[in-house]
């Protein structure tokens, strides 16, 4: 099956994103697909590599940029939400890529089943 | 062209709380332009989103007005407002900016129940 994500909620707001991230490579380890992972409203956080937790807790960016390096997950951050929050390319961690809305709805589109995270 | 899928936006927090709900309201505008079929359902404290005569302002924040306008435009028409959460909030009979169709909590659960997917907000 393949599967879209949609990603509202900040690393340290909440559990959703580490959620999302748990839920996508159980769906991988499992054979499924990731169709797309669509970053928005506080979800952009997840792509700022400017983000750098202390020594011992777990970095949810570095995460994510594994994913997409290691098993080509495509990571997009949604542009207005991002810069409103100061996300561009210039701090865009690796793996991530700036998109919008329409990239969203397109992999609604494309996807068996959307799964939202957040809110 | 395969069938539109049916989104169902889940609004539930105040238009003022972390400001998402513009940007909710951007991606349910965005949907329905991709002629998928669009349901917006206010529950919780997210019905205040939808008093009318909101001046936000003053405090730098958008109104959702705008975005409301869209929706003829769009052919966005399944709105709906639980009257559950209206009565919970005293909010029974409040002029609102749109005209969304109350539904009782029950009748919602069978709503999402038919959709392709549910977008918590």
């Amino acid at each position: 099956m393949k599967f879209a994500l949609f990603v509202t909620d900040s690393p340290h707001g909440g559990q959703a994103s580490a959620s999302a991230f748990a839920f996508a490579s159980a769906a991988l380890d499992r054979g499924h697909g990731i169709e797309r992972v669509f970053f928005y409203c506080e979800g952009v956080h997840n792509a700022n590599r400017l983000a750098a937790p202390p020594g011992g807790e777990r970095s949810q960016v570095r995460e994510w940029s594994r994913m997409a390096a290691e098993r080509g997950v495509d990571l997009a951050v949604c542009i207005n939400a991002g810069l409103r929050r100061g996300l561009r390319e210039v701090n865009l961690a690796p793996g991530f890529r700036i998109s919008g809305l329409g990239q969203f709805v397109e992999a609604a589109i494309a996807a068996d089943r959307l799964v939202s995270f957040g809110g | 062209m395969a069938r539109p899928k049916k989104l169902a936006f889940l609004c539930r927090r105040a238009p003022l709380d972390g400001g998402n709900a513009a940007e909710i309201l951007e991606a349910v505008l965005i949907a329905a332009a991709f002629d998928q079929e669009v349901h917006i359902l206010f529950v919780d404290d997210g019905v205040y989103q939808l008093v009318d005569g909101q001046r936000p302002d003053p405090i730098g924040a958008r109104g959702l007005e705008g975005g409301f306008a869209e929706f003829a435009d769009l052919d966005i028409d399944h709105v709906w407002v639980e009257r559950e959460s209206l009565a919970a909030r005293g909010l029974a009979g409040t002029k609102f900016a749109f005209d969304a169709a109350p539904v009782g909590r029950a009748e919602i659960a069978a709503l999402l129940a038919g959709m392709d997917a549910v977008i918590g907000a």
